[in-house]
């Protein structure tokens, strides 16, 4: 039997009376792709804020590569190798593209040394490597706040694999994308991932893109998982149909 | 301590009743800066040049009034006079002419903008007041002073500060407090605060509450120098020194509740008066002492709240 | 700026320096005053750099120069004393760094404050050790073992701040285009992404801090031996603000903003406290209201905005 990359035991987390986490239990398998999905204010964000360190449950457990991180800070936890991407992306909107990257590689590398610049030859090439597998080549010069949601999402996503993670967190890679983007925009992103042989958790609320690229979709609701299983199965259930997608629906086309 | 008190108790009396009376005039002004700050996200440099000329202005007011053989009551008509003159005029001008063109640069020129304010306002007071001192106290003689029971003993103060001073700064709070909370133009003050994008966004609008705010602000200060101008000689220097003391008392406070504000006031009034008469050397750094303790305990300040950042 | 516009601006600014202290010798001991302003105005600019406005930030030059002023009878050595005030202001940097960088915003800029006018009245309300407000004044102090007349002393004194001005200028050049330079600039925008980077923000932030109270030393230290003079003015919070004001006037963009700012500052103040004595300040405030709303890049981006009028430059 496989051992879980990350695994997560009996978490808790409330804000006054909302609960957030309500004893979150959950696996993720190395190399797969792991789709959460459910309604607004369901718990999912909190998750993910939770596996990088970035809110402390108030109960439970997880541990990665089968050691305990909670309580460790959200540094200690990306150079344990979990990255994360955020549902607005968290780029330096005052620097380019070509700098948000180098900064990204250079973070990995350390960067202790005040007298060489950013862009040397090394960290340029890595960068522009890097921006090349997500198609960002065109936009390097580009300032970060200048560019359109689809390439901010990939820039941000970039800069979370520039530190070469074994797992990527990854809050709604596709909200504010156009919807003529989307798939693009996913193809690229399963494309690089799989390449680098990432794990991947991601949030989503487009129910075709969790039936193409997931391994396994997570149901979340009211701090709780409803359902866990392959995409068919858990997309087709009615329960899920009703409760989730449908309130889905609702709020794409409302 | 037994002993101690015996020989410094009416002197402790003394420090608490000074403190009082100098934390509702700290109030006054750090009341109105919080409530600037909330609005335009302005930390107002020259919040305390109004505090100065409010007080130069009404205490100019006041001698007028004497010289014309004016009975001291209207000294009181002087000190609303001064404060009102120097909000409306000076509180509008300064908003419409120089801080709206300011509005959405970097944090660091807003600051410097109202930095040059002050510069200006600085050299504006002493081209009309000079530098020699301008003395008017006839509003605090004319209600003379008032044997304060103290244990066995009296302590003799004025009435004017005992009195006056608190009852327009415990006034002011909860005017302040019922008209945020109670009425529609405080809310919507109290909305743009929160959220200014949500509230522009709901209709409200943010250019007028800008100026009102900014203009009711700018009031409180120059009536909190009016307030201030009868228990002392007015000299160059005194809007500067103010200011950084209201900045020490919203720090401490932290931002957001004129309760919190308040109550911090008495603190660093209490803090300094205290000072004042048991370690004089310390009277300046009192407040600030008081100030890094607090954050050093609470980062947010004593009242202020934590906002997340969303991610 | 290009690289070579800022390189050919630098090289125009020192001779036109040296030039005019040849020229003017009554400005000599202005323009040193205003290139030592500029060093601690550089400082200044690394914490702006990161967003954060210190109100306080004069205490290190301040600390600087009261640290002149105290050892200069028992050791009146100019090369001793600048590296000590230097070397004493970067140690408070530390100290106080570890405390301040944990807050940011009005926070951080008001903290800084609090702790200047804590220093402030601690020179002033000490009368004992610092004489108060009457000030200290400063011996005359050797340089390298010798004693030189007064007007060998003006140009020593001068070179030694511009030769610093200049080192320290290629300095925070080299260092802001590092990686710890870019990541100090993006705790302004993106503080979150730094920490998810594994880039621990604060110690970025305090290592600048360092770095800013050292130059604020030094800067201090070359005031005190210019002006051979040392109040507690020198700690109050109008003299931070006007270390901002420097900063803003010359252009926050490019390491040689403060000195041009510098130079402009006291140039202007000695002017106008010449021509109408009661309203320089005024005339200041003045100057300064029209920089930031006709030209917030200051004095330098008039100049790069003049040097490179082309379509496609970018700023």
């Amino acid at each position: 039997m496989t051992v879980p990359l990350l695994s997560a035991r009996g978490l808790r987390l409330a804000f006054g009376g909302v609960k957030a986490a309500d004893g979150i239990d959950l696996d993720v398998m190395p190399g797969e792709f792991l789709a959460i999905i459910g309604p607004n204010g369901a718990g999912k964000t909190t998750f993910i804020n939770m596996t990088t360190g970035y809110l402390r449950p108030q109960a439970g457990a997880i541990e990665y590569e089968g050691q305990a991180i909670l309580g460790l800070a959200p540094r200690a936890i990306v150079r344990r190798g979990i990255g994360r991407s955020f549902q607005l992306p968290q780029l330096f909107t005052e620097h380019t593209v070509l700098e948000n990257a180098a900064l990204a590689i250079a973070a990995r590398a350390g960067i202790w040394s005040p007298l060489v610049p950013l862009l040397r030859p090394g960290y340029r090439r890595d960068a522009m490597a890097l921006l090349a597998r997500f198609g960002l080549e065109g936009v390097a010069e580009a300032r970060a706040d200048a560019l359109n949601e689809g390439a901010r999402k990939l820039a941000d996503i970039a800069m979370a694999v520039a530190l070469e993670p074994r797992l990527l967190l990854m809050d709604e890679p596709t909200s504010g994308v156009a919807a003529s983007e989307k798939m693009g925009v996913v193809e690229t992103l399963v494309r690089v991932l799989r390449e680098a042989g990432v794990t991947a958790v991601f949030v989503e609320h487009d129910m075709e893109v969790v039936a193409r690229f997931a391994d396994r979709v997570a149901v979340w609701s009211q701090g709780r998982i409803l359902t866990l299983g392959p995409p068919a199965a858990v997309l087709a259930d009615p329960a899920v149909r009703r409760e989730v997608i449908g309130i889905e629906a609702a709020a794409a086309h409302g | 301590m037994g002993e101690w008190f015996a020989e410094n108790g009416l002197l402790l009396g003394l420090a608490g009743l000074d403190g009082l009376a100098y934390a509702a005039l700290v109030f006054m002004v750090a009341v109105g800066l919080n409530l600037v700050f909330g609005v335009l996200r302005i930390v107002n440099v020259a919040h305390g040049s109004l505090f100065a000329i409010g007080a130069y202005t009404a205490a100019s007011i006041g001698l007028f009034f004497t010289a014309q053989g004016l009975p001291p009551a209207a000294g009181y008509a002087a000190l609303l006079l001064g404060a009102a003159l120097v909000g409306g005029v000076l509180g509008p001008l300064i908003e419409r002419v120089v801080l709206r063109r300011v509005y959405g640069y970097e944090d660091v020129l807003q600051l410097l903008v109202t930095f040059a304010l002050f510069m200006i306002l600085e050299d504006m007071q002493k081209l009309v007041w000079g530098v020699q001192p301008v003395f008017q106290d006839s509003p605090m003689k004319a209600l003379g002073t008032v044997e304060v029971p103290f244990g066995d003993d009296t302590i003799p103060f004025t009435a004017y500060q005992l009195f006056v001073l608190p009852g327009v700064a415990v006034a002011t709070l909860i005017g302040l407090a019922w008209f945020l909370r109670r009425t529609l133009t405080g809310r919507v003050i109290v909305a743009v605060t929160t959220d200014k994008e949500a509230a522009t966004a709901m209709g409200i609008d943010a250019v007028r509450v800008t100026l009102l705010t900014f203009t009711f602000g700018a009031a409180l200060a120059a009536l909190g120098g009016a307030l201030a101008s009868p228990t002392t000689s007015l000299v160059p220097g005194i809007g500067a020194s103010t200011i950084v003391l209201s900045f020490a008392v919203v720090a401490t406070a932290g931002l957001g509740q004129i309760e919190g504000a308040a109550l911090t006031s008495l603190l660093i009034g209490m803090g300094r008066s205290a000072a004042v008469y048991f370690a004089p050397e310390l009277e300046v750094v009192v407040p600030y002492l008081i100030m890094v303790a607090v954050l050093l305990v609470r980062p947010q300040g004593l009242f202020g709240v934590v906002e997340a950042r969303r991610v | 700026m290009s690289r070579r516009a800022e390189a050919l601006l630098a090289l125009l600014g020192v001779a036109a320096l040296i030039f005019t202290a040849w020229a003017a010798p009554w400005l000599r001991f202005v323009l040193t005053v205003a290139l030592a302003k500029g060093l601690g105005v550089l400082g200044l600019l690394l914490l702006l750099r990161a967003g954060q406005v210190s109100f306080g930030h004069a205490m290190f030059l301040a600390l600087g120069a009261y640290t002149v002023a105290f050892a200069a009878p028992s050791v009146p050595e100019t090369l001793v004393l600048l590296p000590a005030a230097a070397l004493l202001a970067g140690v408070a940097g530390l100290l106080i760094g570890l405390f301040v960088v944990r807050y940011r915003d009005i926070f951080f800029g008001m903290l800084n404050l609090a702790l200047s006018m804590v220093f402030y009245s601690v020179l002033e309300k000490f009368y004992a050790v610092t004489k108060g407000t009457d000030g200290i004044r400063v011996p005359p102090l050797t340089i390298a073992g010798l004693e030189p007349v007064r007007e060998t002393q003006e140009w020593v004194m001068f070179g030694l701040a511009l030769g610093l001005a200049l080192l320290c200028a290629l300095g925070v050049r080299a260092y802001l285009a590092s990686p710890m330079g870019q990541a100090l600039a993006g705790i302004k925008t993106r503080e979150t992404r730094l920490e998810f980077l594994g880039v621990p923000a604060r110690r970025v932030l305090l290592f600048a801090y360092v770095l800013s109270a050292t130059m604020g030393g030094a800067a201090g230290a070359l005031i005190a031996m210019t002006s051979r003079h040392v109040t507690p003015q020198l700690a109050y919070w109008t003299s931070s603000g006007e270390l901002i004001f420097i900063g803003i006037l010359g252009g926050a963009g490019s390491a040689l903003g403060p000195f041009l700012g510098a130079a402009a500052f006291e140039l202007v103040r000695v002017y106008a406290a010449a021509a109408v004595a009661d309203a320089w300040q005024m005339i200041l405030g003045g100057v300064l209201l029209a920089v930031i709303l006709f030209a917030p890049g200051g004095l330098i981006g008039i100049l790069s905005g003049r040097a490179q009028q082309r379509p496609a430059g970018r700023a």
